[in-house]
């Protein structure tokens, strides 16, 4: 490379620092109303901030935001999947089951992952190995591991968790903080890496934007996306522990409707659900979002049901407003 | 003089970063075919595109009868009496025949639903007018062949009552007889007093078929006339007249031994009985006409689809692509034809575009290192002396010859051996063009190997050590480029005309 | 030619077939025409539910909000027929399906206008219309009790043996069915889905369409809103919750591709049926009503599966025929 022109121009990083940038951003924008909901929280409720009441209500959201960092990279990647609370509910009720064969702490644990990975494998193979669209297959699977724990347990419950188990739903690190959050802190941390500072997060992005041109480029596509259906199954192995263990039972409906929770909270930290783009501090302070939420509203005595209009509403308006307000500046410039 | 149907007159079209028309001119008469001639990029179909009302021009009038018109939908043109053949088949394969002749005017009972039993015997009626009849109207469209499909496309076009007919490439994927019998139809529309646009590369169906040609050249209408005052080589002429003033770098080739042996190479539908071996520190150039199955053969050689038998030999290593990724290990690095979708990642950045396939040395245990992306994409967007104000702007914000350079950048960071190059400089302007040209010309100083796919004969021929030229997916002749070799030629190997004698 | 074992309808209904079989053979006597009117009475609402999701997933769309929309369509036709007994029934289920159709608008709106991919509206739609009917009834039931007698008896009523729940099906079935085959707007939902860009080339305004599609799902869901309170002489948040999903698993078991632009309104009743048929048979042959829920799950992936091998394209072919050259 010697004879490299003399008269190179240079061409700068950046223009804009990343900072600007940063201020300007989603995650910002969601910082902005996660802060202004806790001021309303703080005012509305006098129970509000105490730090009992605000460590209980982590665990409206820990659960869920565990499989929603997952979930934000699969959709990242292209594709969706509708089946996690079907995971939680067949990963917990296999957990039930070698429960009466009188597993131990440990081995439950171990289950629980296991079978929850298995599940993403099992949709993993359907949509990468077999093309079909994820969104189908996982409606598909949703009524199939879910009907098993049904054919399981029928109309009844797995009771009688080891003592041991129930630390992780309902033990508490150091004061007020449990280890359901500290675990949810240290996914948001792993998930963070994963998908902003390795090679495997950006080949997501790549595959999210193009996957054409990411094959053509040598990204091996199938393979990252399969393994994002696993993970997606190993998060929800996770939560299945967490709330199983925190509920002290497991019943065949446990979990029902956690999987549009799960994808709002997605969607509602900023990722597109076209594939592509979106940021792990999105989600996690989305999570945040919809905990206030529901927990604010619930002090209120407002029932979950009045909350989820909130929620949904907060979906639609953030994503429309930028849109809207695209669509302004460009007939105000004609 | 006779009063045209159709004019266009001073038409402009841009598309980001490319002019795609500038100021074109066009006439059709009632019973005539005017041929439309031009090489690709040249801004024909975006010509079609302007006529049938997809794209909208940004400067001209077009006038129907003499009266301006504006042509804001493809049904606006339908209502002024312009339908058109598309080159890709723009088509409803779930459908029957006889509804994709008809969507958008069925014929209705009186209670305004369709009638599917007019539609029925109105399409078997079409489809006999034009010779087709063993097509059989209600079979799905997905279940016929091609060239069955073109006649569906025929059928369709003069389902409506139109004045004006585009065929754009109709023969392109029709066997002789069908040609005939095709030809056969238009001369029954002539005899009608339609005004035909005739759009095709091969020059004996434009001498038999086209009163008038209309030569178009990078977006610019280069001449036109009648066609029994002009000569073959005259147009050939207007058509590469470019390369009397463009300047491909001069270079003194030193090849080396092969590097890269293909053997017996088939494909169950794409291609057969390739053999050739590509030397070091050669480039290798591969003509053809559009769909000779050049891309799909390159596409074999870069692990993206997968021949049926043969034996690719690299460097003296028997090897077996399972994909890309192996390609890329093996030195072979692919630049495609189709930049938007297979090339870069529009959305992303330049630098995570560069850095991409090199991700494994400028990072470190999978961890992502931003400053050796940044110095990587520097090297190499400097080097290709890209336009970009940052490279952290988007690929998508620059124009179509800095977004190529962006996709050699990518390859290049990777040092292979090996660089196959899809049509590496269509449908970008002059200037990037001549960077790309003189860029290659570097690469295989430095000793690597060069294959390029294009179907400009200029570049081709200014370009190339060795021309291959491909016809219906099989190889059909090699030259050595040298004096010798004439544009015609290649023309007439391509489209598989027999040489004249002079 | 179309050979017999592509064709989707054919196979589900010689599958329903079989099952009708073996459940007779399990159990004599349950092939009796009461039972097959009973059980295409409980599979009315799936069928109007499918179709008003199939015009919409044709267009490569989806409308999670169809459950949501029902729920509330029928809070609000039972709290007026609570409180205003003497407001005649038929402009009851007027009124629930003008209450659908601008919820249906609602979601076309923010799908063509804004351009938001559908399934974020949907989703979004489904928590807010659901959350909606919480505050309507401020908590509360609607119970038996409240309902006057005509407005259960509007499902009920017998003709011809069959009761009007299934008439008014039949009668949205074949309405459909002219709609889908015989009209324009019918078939350009085939076209934007087989192939959007041909569709612009003929002239369909894609977007519009769309638009349409919203429309009848939300109006459908609507008036299936007044049916399953009066079925089900009920009307509370819980009604038709997770309904939105066995509503596309109908879909995909009767054929239509989630990539849309194929699937006919046939496939659809019998994709219906079928969910229908194995709720009503797993008792009466003795499995637990428990597997119902894993079989629809196996249906739908098989189903999917064998749709796509089915569907696979052909590529251009660029080799030709050696023997027609020489």
């Amino acid at each position: 490379m010697s004879d490299l022109k003399p008269q190179t121009r240079h061409i700068a990083d950046r223009l804009e620092s990343p900072l600007k940038l940063a201020v300007f951003s989603w995650p910002s924008l969601l910082l902005v109303v996660a802060i202004a909901l806790f001021i309303l929280n703080s005012f509305m409720s006098p129970y509000f901030l105490s730090a009992w009441s605000l460590s209980d209500a982590t665990f409206n959201f820990t659960e869920k935001a565990i499989i929603a960092f997952a979930m934000a990279l699969l959709i990242i990647s292209g594709e969706i999947d509708l089946s996690v609370a079907a995971i939680i509910a067949l990963s917990s009720t296999i957990m039930g089951l070698c429960l009466q064969l009188g597993f131990g702490t440990s081995e439950l644990v171990f289950v629980g992952l296991f079978v929850g990975v298995l599940c993403g494998a099992f949709n993993g193979t359907l949509v990468v190995g077999l093309g079909l669209p994820s969104i189908v297959v996982t409606i598909g699977t949703m009524s199939f591991f879910r009907g098993i724990s049904f054919i399981i347990l029928g109309d009844q419950a797995f009771n009688g968790y080891p003592a041991e188990f129930a630390f992780f739903g309902q033990g508490y690190v150091w004061w007020v903080i449990s280890f359901e959050f500290v675990l949810f802190l240290f996914v948001a941390l792993v998930y963070f890496v994963l998908l902003h500072k390795t090679n495997f997060g950006r080949q997501i992005f790549v595959i999210g934007n193009n996957a054409t041109a990411a094959q053509f480029s040598g990204v091996r596509v199938k393979r990252i996306k399969f393994i994002l259906f696993c993970l997606v199954g190993l998060m929800s192995g996770i939560a299945a522990i967490l709330l199983t263990s925190r509920l002290g039972s497991t019943r065949p409906s446990i979990a029902q409707g956690w999987e549009l929770e799960v994808i709002t909270m997605v969607v509602l930290g900023g990722i597109s659900i076209l594939g592509g783009s979106g940021t792990i501090q999105g989600v996690f302070i989305a999570a945040f979002i919809m905990g206030l939420i529901s927990f604010g509203l619930g002090l209120l005595n407002v029932p979950g049901i009045v909350m989820s209009i909130f929620i949904g509403a907060l979906l639609i308006i953030v994503i429309a407003l930028p849109i809207i307000a695209g669509k302004i500046k460009s007939r105000l410039k004609a | 003089m006779q009063n045209s149907v159709i004019k266009l007159s001073g038409i402009s079209k841009s598309f980001p970063g490319v002019k795609a028309l500038q100021n074109v001119e066009l006439e059709l008469y009632r019973g005539q075919v005017t041929s439309l001639i031009g090489e690709n990029g040249a801004g024909k179909s975006t010509l079609v595109k302007t006529m049938t009302g997809i794209y909208q021009p940004d400067e001209g009038e077009i006038s129907v009868n003499g009266k301006v018109v504006v042509l804001g939908s493809a049904h606006d043109a339908f209502s002024h009496g312009i339908t058109a053949i598309h080159q890709e088949t723009v088509l409803f394969d779930e459908m029957s025949v006889a509804e994709n002749i008809y969507l958008g005017h069925t014929p209705k009972t009186k209670f305004k639903t369709i009638n599917w039993k007019k539609l029925y015997s109105n399409a078997t009626n079409i489809l006999k007018d034009i010779g087709a009849s063993h097509i059989n109207a209600q079979t799905k469209l997905k279940e016929i062949s091609i060239a069955n499909k073109h006649l569906v496309a025929v059928a369709r076009a003069l389902s409506v009552e139109a004045d004006i007919v585009i065929m754009d490439e109709p023969t392109a994927a029709l066997s002789h007889k069908e040609i005939e019998d095709l030809f056969q139809l238009v001369e029954k529309l002539k005899n009608d007093g339609k005004a035909i646009l005739f759009i095709s590369h091969k020059f004996d169906e434009i001498y038999k078929i086209a009163e008038r040609y209309t030569v178009f050249r990078d977006g610019q209408m280069v001449g036109r006339g009648m066609l029994s005052d002009t000569s073959q080589d005259e147009i050939v002429q207007m058509m590469v007249g470019r390369s009397v003033d463009q300047i491909f770098p001069k270079r003194n080739a030193s090849i080396g031994a092969p590097v890269l042996h293909v053997e017996n190479y088939n494909h169950p539908t794409e291609f057969a009985d390739i053999n050739f071996e590509l030397n070091k520190g050669e480039i290798l150039g591969f003509y053809g006409l559009v769909g000779a199955g050049r891309s799909e053969l390159m596409q074999a050689l870069f692990g993206i689809t997968k021949p049926s038998s043969g034996t690719l030999t690299i460097s003296g290593q028997e090897i077996t692509l399972k994909g890309p990724a192996d390609a890329v290990n093996a030195g072979i690095v692919y630049l495609p034809e189709e930049r938007g979708k297979q090339g870069v990642v529009l959305d992303l950045p330049i630098v995570e575009n560069i850095s991409l396939p090199s991700l494994h040395t400028t990072s470190k245990n999978g961890f992502l290192k931003m400053a050796n992306e940044f110095a990587l994409a520097r090297k190499y967007a400097e080097r290709l002396d890209l336009r970009a104000a940052s490279l952290s702007q988007n690929a998508g914000t620059l124009s179509g010859g800095n977004q190529q350079k962006v996709v050699i950048a990518k390859w290049l960071a990777v040092e292979p051996n090996i660089i196959i190059l899809d049509e590496p400089t269509k449908g970008i302007d002059i200037g990037s063009k001549a960077a790309v040209h003189s860029f290659m010309a570097e690469l295989v100083a430095e000793g690597l190997s060069v294959i390029m796919v294009s179907s400009e004969i200029p570049e081709v021929m200014g370009m190339s050590d060795r021309i291959i030229v491909m016809r219906d997916g099989l190889m059909v002749d090699i030259f050595q480029n040298n004096e010798d070799l004439s544009a015609e030629t290649l023309i007439r190997s391509a489209a598989g005309i027999e040489e004249q004698v002079a | 030619m179309r050979s017999i074992h592509r064709n989707h309808e054919f196979w589900l209904t010689l599958i329903i077939a079989l099952m009708v079989v073996g459940t007779t053979l399990r159990s004599p006597g349950f092939i009796s025409g009461q039972k097959m009117i009973e059980i295409f009475n409980d599979s009315s609402m799936l069928i109007i539910l499918a179709l008003g999701q199939m015009s919409v997933i044709l267009t490569r769309s989806i409308d999670l909000s169809m459950a949501s929309n029902l729920a509330l369509s029928g809070m609000i036709v039972a709290l007026i027929n609570a409180a205003y007994p003497q407001i005649p029934v038929p402009v009851l289920m007027l009124i629930a399906t003008s209450c659908g159709l601008l919820m249906g608008i609602f979601n076309g709106s923010l799908v063509w206008w804004l351009g938001i991919p559908s399934i974020v509206v949907t989703l979004g739609t489904l928590t807010i219309y659901r959350g909606i009917i919480f505050v309507l009834a401020g908590g509360k039931w609607v119970n038996a009790d409240a309902f006057t007698e005509s407005f259960i008896q509007y499902t009920r009523v017998e003709f011809l043996g069959i009761p009007a729940l299934s008439w008014y099906a039949i009668i949205i079935v074949l309405a459909f069915f002219i709609f889908m085959t015989r009209t324009s707007a019918g078939r350009s939902i085939y076209a934007i889905g087989i192939n959007p860009s041909a569709a612009l080339y003929t002239g369909i305004n894609i977007g519009k369409t769309q638009f349409m599609t919203f429309c009848i799902s939300g109006a459908l869901s609507g008036f299936c809103g007044y049916l399953w309170v009066s079925r089900y002489v009920i009307g509370s948040v819980e009604v038709a919750k997770g309904y939105e999903l066995i509503v596309v698993a109908a879909c995909v078991i009767g054929g239509i591709s989630i990539a849309g632009g194929v699937g006919t309104v046939v496939g659809t009743v019998l994709g219906a049926l079928f969910l229908g048929f194995i709720s009503n048979a797993l008792p009466v042959i003795g499995v637990s009503p428990f597997w119902q829920m894993a079989i629809s799950g196996g249906a739908i992936i098989l189903a999917v599966i064998i749709n796509a091998s089915s569907q696979k394209q052909g590529k251009r072919i660029i080799l030709k025929d050696r023997e027609a050259q020489s």
